[in-house]
């Protein structure tokens, strides 16, 4: 497509797309919207209950709870993890940050077209929002999870503070992944249907609610390293790390997030940029 | 009313070429724009879906609406330019090509400085409360926290909700949602200004201010463009007027002239009714 030229000087081509540099700058000018419009989309999102933001707590403890009881107690999968509850509320806890910026960053663009019609904006700032939501139902949750992790038997230790950069890490992560999947999810509606789907597939192969390590023993070499690469798996070792007792997080391991989460973020922060200009003809 | 008319954006009159030229603000320059409609018509069920997916089909419901169809021209500073036209004529999406929210499938929009619709209501919840909304809104159409603290006593006043401004927005009526969201929306005055049938709503003193508003944003602004089925708001708020149909113009030029012709095609029964009956030219 070659470019046209402006027909007097002066003239800008309308929604044409900014240098990223420049998007970037007006992308964190936008700053107040993003933290406005999510804590006010995160208030909403619970109004018609009568339990409202009770269930940002409710709905991970009661996943555990369903787990414990089939996975702890019926099949065992329990076997060689020393504190189970604690391994598998930090589980559930921590992929279930993973799993809503999936699925809400799906749905930024397609859920918010009222606004992408009506105002002009860096239209990055809609996946921020959705991860910042899913972000901040995580840190909500770190408020249920460190009771439990406290009360079945877990010592306080310096190494909690590792809790903050492997958080950090896995919320870069995300808001990349939010960003690949809204401009997926504008460009095929169907992404809606098949994103739980990914989701369900991905927390059974990271680990969740089994080791890995365990798991892996008499399996092949190569089932070992893919699975540990998967980064929500990545992200789970490293929560762990720092909670829970003879969980063991190595260089490597933090190698992979750090990896994981700088890649993903640019190559996907420059995806979503790119299709900017057809965000409004969704 | 129709000294209106000759406000100080009416006196230089853009049809009679002046000596020097008047500075262009929007070149539209073959302007198709089409939405993609996915859904709608399809028919069958799953069994019809499975066997297009198999069989290579497009689906019936798959379709594309071809809303604008080669539009062009060009508006001057200080121009008002109403749009009129039946419903589906093209219209507000001509307008949303122009604020850049929606990409040409062919031609191009040029605009000197930045084009805005006048709207926020996309931004605004209707469970938060009219303080809440009017922060929501206000950051959504780009202004600072800084400019919010300054602008907020002015907006609430020129609302004029009284108390009502701390209780949610749904439990307005539908009058004084519509007086809260225009009291945002002109907060700012943008290059080019974008009405979409803004002064449609709203008892009559509301209106009275609100057209007074929109006549300093006027003068402030570079360009208006007015969508509104009131023909009486476009012959006295506009300088020229476009008659769309079928996403191609009809007819450009003088407010009256147009607003006239039109009339004459569609309010040939109702004309007797209004006083005006007596100025039409045919």
């Amino acid at each position: 497509m070659t470019l046209p030229t402006a027909p007097a000087p002066g003239l800008q081509r309308a929604g044409a797309r900014l240098p990223v540099d420049e998007y970037t700058r007006r992308l964190w000018q936008r700053r107040w919207f993003v933290a406005a419009y999510s804590s006010a989309s995160n208030a909403v999102g619970y109004e018609g209950n009568i339990l409202g933001q009770a269930w940002q707590v409710l709905t991970p403890l009661l996943n555990i709870g369903v787990y414990y009881l089939i996975f702890g107690l019926l099949l065992h999968t329990n076997r060689g993890v020393p504190n189970f509850i604690a391994f598998l509320s930090v589980g559930v806890f921590v992929f279930a940050f993973c799993t809503s910026s999936l699925i809400t960053g799906s749905r930024a663009i397609t859920g918010n077209l009222g606004l992408v019609r009506a105002l002009q904006f860096p239209r990055a700032v809609l996946p921020v929002s959705t991860t910042l939501v899913a972000f901040l139902r995580l840190l909500y949750s770190l408020v249920v999870l460190i009771p439990i992790v406290l009360i079945s038997g877990e010592p306080l230790t310096w190494r909690w503070l590792e809790l903050a950069p492997a958080i950090a890490l896995q919320a870069l992560f995300c808001l990349g992944l939010a960003f690949v999947v809204a401009r997926l999810g504008a460009r095929v509606p169907d992404m809606a249907e098949i994103l739980p789907f990914v989701s369900r597939m991905w927390m059974y192969t990271s680990g969740v609610m089994y080791s890995v390590q365990i798991f892996t023993q008499g399996h092949a070499g190569w089932v070992s390293s893919v699975m540990t690469l998967n980064p929500a798996y990545v992200y789970l070792t490293l929560a762990r790390h720092a909670l829970l007792v003879g969980s063991p997080a190595t260089a490597g391991n933090w190698l992979i997030a750090i990896a994981w989460a700088v890649g993903t973020l640019v190559m996907s922060y420059l995806y979503f940029w790119r299709g900017e200009e057809e965000y409004g003809n969704v | 009313m129709s000294e209106i008319v000759c406000d100080p954006s009416g006196t230089a009159e853009p049809a009679s070429p002046a000596p020097e030229t008047p500075e262009q603000t929007v070149v539209v320059d073959d302007v198709h724009l089409t939405y993609r409609i996915i859904g709608g018509s399809r028919r069958g069920g799953a069994p019809a879906a499975f066997r297009r997916i198999l069989l290579h089909e497009k689906a019936p419901g798959q379709r594309s609406v071809h809303a604008v169809r080669g539009v062009s021209f060009a508006a001057y500073r200080g121009e008002a330019i109403g749009l009129i036209g039946p419903n589906g004529s093209g219209k507000s999406t001509l307008l949303r090509a122009v604020a850049g929210l929606m990409a040409p499938s062919q031609g191009v929009v040029w605009t000197r400085g930045q084009a805005s619709l006048l709207g926020v209501s996309a931004a605004m919840m209707g469970a938060m409360s009219g303080e809440q909304n009017i922060v929501l809104g206000c950051l959504a159409i780009g202004m600072t926290p800084a400019e919010i603290a300054e602008e907020y006593d002015s907006i609430c006043e020129f609302a004029g909700i009284g108390e009502f401004v701390h209780l949610p927005m749904n439990t307005y009526s539908s009058g004084m949602g519509a007086r809260l969201r225009f009291a945002i929306a002109a907060a700012r005055a943008p290059d080019i200004l974008l009405i979409d049938e803004a002064l449609a709503t709203g008892d009559a003193q509301f209106r009275r201010r609100s057209e007074k508003r929109i006549r300093e944003l006027r003068e402030r602004a570079g360009t208006v463009f007015l969508v509104s089925h009131g023909l009486g708001i476009i012959r006295e708020s506009c300088t020229r007027a476009m008659w769309l149909e079928g996403g191609k113009i009809i007819l450009d030029g003088d407010a009256n002239t147009v607003v006239d012709a039109y009339e004459h095609k569609y309010d040939r029964d109702r004309r007797p009714v209004t006083p005006r009956a007596g100025n039409i030219r045919s």
